[in-house]
């Protein structure tokens, strides 16, 4: 903290800082934690997603996103947007209703909270009495009509949320009105549906769970019409001319009743079970629509044959004779249909259906025979099969970015060619700067590609390494396919599946070469996969080749997972990333770092046993090299694999315990930050307290040479430097132990002309033991100018000056507790920087990168960003090793998402805030890429469909996170402690498994 | 096994400005005399005394037995000078071969020694056979009480020398509350304690850590407000070198400042000094991180198939600054006895004037090279 002082006295510097550095959380990408609520405004075409943590989400055209949070952590029970208005009203799980507006602020508008309300009833009522079951916003704008669990309805006028007593729809009142023969007091019970008549305001239908449904009239006070059902109510669906209302009900049955306006109760026009004769779940929303053509849709949830296929979560479209049951691998939430918006038009002509299920938003095109799905621009589903590594690669040329786009867009042309239907408001966001990719890693060894240069992250391409294996599972056998009479008419949609055939194939690191367009992938079991960029499909044999990392250590037996079994032959690859080379580690560890050097066609990997090089040009070996301490009989014996067990539980329940966390404290509202830290304060206070019961003590204990996993490789570091003496440079490896022991080997690879015809040599050149003995996260060298190095190619290219050559290299090792710089080709120590012996804290990433100046348009320096184990960001400076700034960014007990983040070469970053979604950080003052938008008011419902015009109110989305890091971290006294008795074992263990994904990354 | 000195019993004849020189080597003895007030340079003394015994090719050491019958080294300038000037009326000295010096030893504790007790010898056999205090420089510090002057009488700044030690540091440390003082009263905050000793390890056998003691800094860095994790991480980042300033649970065996009288070689004129009960924070200065980085030790770099050489590094400046040093063979000295009484006599040396901070480095150490 001194250091921290004593390097800010100089205002200039001081001055510069402000104009480098910018700390601010821009958007959320992928698709929200346990979402609760699905709204849609036909007029605004926007989007709301409320979830159980009191988010709620607002999705316009691409790049328009708004996002509030409720003040309470309760989850969102139901959205409905007020029509024509962009107003939208919330109701939570503690029965309390929100009014939300998007307001014009400062040329960008904001989503904020006007007011809230609950309903309170007259003294001494039951609480179930004021219960809100449904909420109707009615078409006059200022009133709310809410149905209760008692069966009355409320009627309050917004947008102060008056309660008009003396506009209640009692259940008694309606009761007196019915006509003798359906007086039965069991008829009532809680309100199930509420709809206003769609061309006659003054009346509303109300259904009643027992099966009453009646048509009120407000003006008059009286029933218009009932209908009685033998069954309870589900829900129902008022026809849009208002000549026929369809009942769905909880036998998985639906009716449908005509209105007409005698008195005496309607026999159904219709009664049906669809999925009859056996018994079948309920159906529990219905939607009827008509369509010019004459014959209607009928789209509903559920009612599935409870024996047989009770466990689905199914939406079922009816049309023209075609039925469909969309079967989708995680619970439905809620749907809605896109319709005709302007309320005048005689017919629905649905065209869209959009599904919000647990883990996915799937919208389907209604309008192409055979109602194909819709590609979402945004909400992905980043978790389809669980996210094992990430790495970001800045800047890609375009010829490497149109040549993914061109492979990914042969990946998906199950998709309708239908233009995105919810494209309410306009991005005003500028262009993106530059075209960036996030690649993720996944359990089920697939590596995905994803446009991260703007607001939404979009998949470009999905490699799949699955072909390369023999696996348990062949890939022509789908177990889906089903034949053509099948009965229900089942159709899998949606791409969230979270089951791995085979968890060896897991992807563990990857390293993208943008301008070669080279890729290593490398997983679970050992496997290191070189691929190349193809334009045109191919079908070859993969070269296999085995790398013992053990060498001569005799004597041992791994008791880890078997190796992959390779596919023998020549294998069939689609258009994209094939795999030329397949190199399996021996023993089959988990890969735990890597490197690829595209200019000299050498790959690195190293595992917990040793490390390797390989010559992907040649095809072969050059040396291996075992870093195993001989008393490090764990990591010998893999216990890899009995710890990931162990952390897979670990993980598990952490993530119940964070999800029940999650859902009570993950955001809160904005208030001025003294006073949350304080209050943070206290509570930790309390927690301590708490805590007393169950003391929680640490060892203090040096770390020692026999520690297990000394040998363990954290990071691989290719550059062209002086090695062992001062007049010559030659390339080089490095590799960085968890022991804090660093290789250094001196390469020579042949001139481009022989490469094929001799060998590449390498030679060890130098060992450093860092006397400190923490892991090596992060090795880097840098020019005469202290400049790091550049990229592989990236001079090749023009796209970067040549180092310096001239004056002496320096060699900065990054360990988990501290930056030291030496000199080279002599390694002595220069300067270093003690981080954990001054905060504690411990290094988790870093990563270079440029900081631009938001003022001098052509100033820039290059720093190291830094992750510590608190979750704190921090830049220090290169190559002085000097604190720069600091932010808290991520909570310190969120050991997930700090294990996830990977940071840009231009000072932003990307972490995971829940298994589905990652949070988009920027250190920049220059490269922000967050949410600018525009959202339609005043001519909404007339706009064409898919138009968008120029005739906007503004709208800007979420705050910047920096104001609500706060409350993020914001600990919630009795759970955090209870969980700090693990957290430390899980950290420990989350790192050495994961190693480090970034490492200094030059991604 | 220390030699029995006798007071000596004659007093031949008493010349104020003359000193007699009673020199023994073996069974030999020689006479000769010193000017009590210039003395001269220990060189010149050393040489005088070898020539006188004809030893001029053999490396001894010098010692003589002061008023108390102690025998203490002549090594320097500054104990020579205090040898000629402390005669009363006869400088006895006693000179031995210094392979014999080994397995003897000097009397007492003299401060005038850290020097070379700090020069660590890394090879050469000890014989630990008998209970004795044996030469400085064949002790390694594994402890030590230090800023003990700019300290509140009720903390304790405690330094655990790990290197070259095969012991574990061997402590715990867990959660609890503390009692503070605040404006309104008595106030509970959350504190660092050290919750389980190790047996046989570091932080017991030192005797200066004990369980329930309260952790406030580490290095320097207070620990206040942080989280259990991280001060266990800032201790292991520091393990090499830890500096652990407590307030001891058990508050009778603090080190008392000026309130005693000295017994053997009176107290220093800082006593005045140290009973300002200054606060914690000042004594960050002393510190600083920057000067806390001499201290570890160099990364071994292997060059090639070389032999592992340590990093090359500026010689440390002498050391200096109120350092106690509690060796760690032999019995565990108690937190009062033997380690007070060699604060107090540490004191009498003028060079410890407290108003000197402590310069860069003063807490340097060398370990032997640790080899891969």
């Amino acid at each position: 903290m001194r250091r921290f002082l004593r390097s800010g006295h100089d205002p200039a510097r001081e001055r510069l800082k402000r104009d480098l550095f910018q700390f601010n959380k821009t958007v959320e990408h992928g698709f929200p934690h346990q979402p609760s609520a699905l709204g849609y405004s036909l007029s605004l075409r926007i989007l709301a997603i409320g979830t159980r943590s009191g988010a709620v989400k607002l999705y316009g055209a691409p790049g328009v996103e708004f996002m509030g949070l409720h003040r309470e952590n309760n989850a969102v029970v139901q959205i409905h947007f007020l029509p024509g208005q962009c107003q939208l009203v919330t109701l939570l799980d503690d029965n309390s209703l929100h009014l939300w507006s998007l307001k014009v602020k400062g040329g960008v508008s904001e989503l904020q909270e006007d007011e809230s309300f609950t309903l309170r009833g007259p003294p001494g009522a039951a609480p179930s009495a004021t219960q809100i079951t449904v909420v109707l916003p009615h078409s006059s704008r200022e009133l709310l009509y809410l149905g209760t669990e008692s069966g009355n309805v409320f009627v309050v006028q917004l947008p102060a949320f008056r309660t008009l007593e003396d506009r209640t729809i009692s259940s008694d009142a309606v009761l007196q009105r019915l006509p003798e023969e359906a007086r039965h007091r069991r008829v009532f019970e809680m309100v199930e549906a509420l709809q206003e008549h769609p061309r006659d305001p003054s009346q509303v239908l109300i259904g009643y769970s027992r099966g009453l449904i009646v048509v009120w009239d407000l003006h008059g006070c009286r029933v218009l019409c009932h209908f009685l059902s033998s069954q309870q109510l589900e829900n129902v669906c008022w026809q849009r001319d208002g000549h026929l209302i369809v009942s769905c009900h909880s036998d998985g049955s639906y009716g449908q009743w005509p209105v007409s306006s005698d008195s005496h109760p309607a026999e159904p026009l219709r009664n049906c079970v669809p999925y009859g004769p056996f018994p079948c779940k309920a159906i529990t929303k219905i939607s009827w629509l008509t369509t010019k053509q004459g014959l209607p849709f009928t789209i509903f949830q559920g009612g599935m044959p409870r024996a047989s296929y009770g466990d689905r979560h199914c939406i079922s479209v009816v049309h023209d004779g075609q039925q469909t049951a969309f079967d989708f691998t995680s619970r439905v939430i809620d749907f809605t249909v896109l319709t005709e918006a302007d309320p005048a038009a005689a017919f629905d002509d649905p065209y869209a259906l959009v599904v919000l299920a647990e883990e996915e938003l799937v919208v389907i095109d209604l309008r192409t025979a055979g109602w194909p799905p819709v590609q979402p621009p945004y909400l992905a589903s980043l978790h389809c099969s669980a996210i094992t590594c990430s790495h970001h690669v800045s800047n890609i040329p375009l010829k490497l970015w149109e040549r993914l786009v061109t492979a990914g867009s042969q990946q998906h042309t199950h998709f309708s060619t239908m233009e995105w239907p919810i494209d309410g408001g306009t991005s005003l966001a500028p262009a993106p700067p530059q075209r960036d990719l996030l690649l993720t890693g996944h359990e089920d060894g697939t590596v995905r590609f994803w446009d991260a240069s703007g607001v939404c992250l979009r998949l470009l391409y999905k490699l799949s390494t699955v072909r390369v294996f023999l696996t348990d599972t062949d890939p022509s056998d789908n177990l889906n396919a089903q034949g053509e009479d099948e009965w229900p008419p089942l159709r899998k949609v949606g791409s969230f599946d979270p089951y791995s055939d085979d968890p060896r194939l897991g992807i563990q690191k990857i390293f993208l070469c943008k301008y070669s367009g080279y890729l290593a992938v490398a997983g679970t079991a050992g496997q290191v996969l070189v691929l190349e960029l193809n334009d045109e499909e191919a079908e070859h044999a993969v070269e296999q080749v085995e790398a013992d990392l053990l060498q001569d250590q005799e004597g041992y037996r791994w008791k880890g997972h078997e190796r992959l079994c390779a596919r023998p032959g020549p294998v069939h690859f689609e258009p994209g990333f094939q795999p030329f080379v397949l190199v399996q580690c021996q023993p089959p560890a988990v890969v735990t770092s890597l490197a690829l050097h595209s200019e000299w066609r050498l790959v690195a990997f190293g595992t917990s046993h040793g490390f390797g090089l390989f010559d992907h040009q040649q095809r072969q070996q050059v040396f291996v090299k075992c870093t195993l301490h001989p008393s490090d009989q764990l990591a010998l014996e893999g216990p890899l694999s009995r710890v990931k067990s162990l952390k897979k539980s670990l993980r598990q329940s952490f993530r119940r315990i964070r999800r029940s966390r999650v859902s009570s404290r993950k955001r809160r509202p904005a208030g001025p930050p003294g006073e949350v830290q304080e209050g943070g304060a206290r509570a930790e206070r309390t927690g301590l307290q708490n805590m007393e019961l169950a003391p929680v003590q640490r060892k203090i204990e040096a770390r020692s040479a026999e520690d297990s996993f000394t040998g363990f490789v954290r990071t691989l570091y290719f550059a062209d430097t002086y090695l062992r003496d001062s007049s010559r440079h030659c390339p080089s490896l490095w590799a960085g132990t968890n022991g804090g022991t660093v290789y250094a080997f001196a390469l020579r690879v042949p001139p481009a002309e022989r490469r094929m015809d001799e060998p590449v040599r390498a030679e060890q050149a130098k060992e450093i033991q860092l006397m400190h003995r923490a892991p090596v996260v992060g090795i880097l060298v840098l020019d005469g100018h202290s400049v790091p190095l550049p990229e592989p190619l990236e001079v090749a290219h023009d796209l970067s000056k040549s180092p310096d050559m001239q004056g002496s290299h320096q060699l900065l090792v990054v360990s988990e507790e501290q930056f030291k710089v030496f000199t080279l080709p002599k390694v002595s120590a220069k300067l270093k920087l003690k981080l954990t012996a001054l905060e504690g804290s411990r290094v988790r990433r870093v990563s270079v990168a440029h900081f631009s100046s938001c003022r001098a348009e052509d100033y820039g320096e290059h720093h190291l960003a830094v992750l510590t184990n608190l979750g704190d960001v921090q830049v220090v400076s290169l190559p002085l090793l000097k604190p720069q700034v600091r932010y808290s960014c991520i909570r310190r007990e969120d050991v997930s998402g700090i294990a996830s983040c990977v940071f840009t070469k231009y000072g932003q970053g990307f972490y995971l805030i829940s298994p589905s979604e990652f949070e988009r950080f920027s250190l920049s003052t220059k490269w922000l890429v967050e949410p600018r938008c525009l959202v339609d008011l005043t001519k909404s419902h007339s706009r064409p469909r898919n138009g968008s015009g120029p005739e906007k109110a503004l709208g800007r989305a979420r705050n910047s996170g920096s104001q609500s890091d706060g409350e993020e971290r914001r600990p919630g006294p009795v759970m955090e402690h209870a969980l700090l008795n693990d957290e430390r074992v899980l950290k420990e263990i989350q790192s050495t498994l994961e190693g480090d994904r970034g490492g200094v990354s030059r991604s | 096994m220390n030699r029995s000195f006798h007071k000596s019993q004659t007093l031949r004849f008493y010349d104020c400005s003359a000193v007699e020189v009673k020199s023994k080597f073996g069974a030999e003895f020689r006479r000769f005399s010193l000017d009590r007030h210039k003395p001269g340079k220990f060189e010149d003394f050393y040489k005088l005394v070898v020539h006188t015994h004809h030893i001029s090719n053999t490396d001894v050491t010098i010692g003589y037995a002061d008023v108390h019958g102690d025998l203490l080294p002549i090594n320097n300038d500054d104990n020579f000078c205090k040898a000629v000037s402390s005669a009363n009326p006869l400088l006895r000295v006693f000179i031995q071969k210094r392979e014999e010096a080994e397995h003897c030893s000097f009397g007492a504790g003299s401060l005038s020694r850290r020097r070379k007790a700090l020069a660590l010898r890394e090879d050469g056999p000890r014989r630990r056979a008998h209970l004795h205090i044996g030469l400085p420089h064949d002790f390694r510090p594994v402890s030590s009480i230090i800023d003990v002057d700019i300290l509140p009488e009720t903390h304790r700044r405690v330094r655990l020398y790990r290197h070259g030690c095969q012991k574990p540091l061997g402590f715990y440390i867990r959660d609890g509350t503390s009692v503070r003082v605040a404006p309104q009263g008595l106030e509970k905050v959350p504190g660092i304690f050290i919750s389980r000793m190790v047996p046989g390890g570091l932080a017991e056998s030192t005797g200066l850590l004990a369980v329930d003691d309260e952790v406030l800094e580490v290095n320097g860095i207070e620990v206040a407000g942080k989280t259990l994790d991280q001060v266990t991480d800032m201790m292991i980042a520091n393990s090499h070198n830890l500096i652990v300033t407590v307030k001891p649970a058990n508050q009778r065996n603090n080190v008392v400042r000026g309130s005693r009288v000295s017994g053997s070689s009176g107290r220093s004129s800082d006593s005045a000094a140290s009973r300002h009960s200054l606060p914690a924070a000042p004594a960050l200065l002393h510190l600083q991180p920057d000067d806390a980085d001499s201290d570890d030790e160099p990364d071994v770099v292997l060059e090639g198939v070389l032999e592992p050489r340590p990093v090359p590094r500026p010689p440390p400046p002498p050391p200096l600054g109120s350092q106690a040093r509690v060796n760690g063979t032999g019995p565990a000295p108690g937190r009062e006895g033997p380690a007070h009484r060699l604060l107090s006599s540490l004191r009498a040396d003028p060079r410890q004037s407290l108003a000197l901070p402590l310069p860069p480095g003063a807490v340097e150490e060398h370990g032997p090279a640790v080899t891969l």
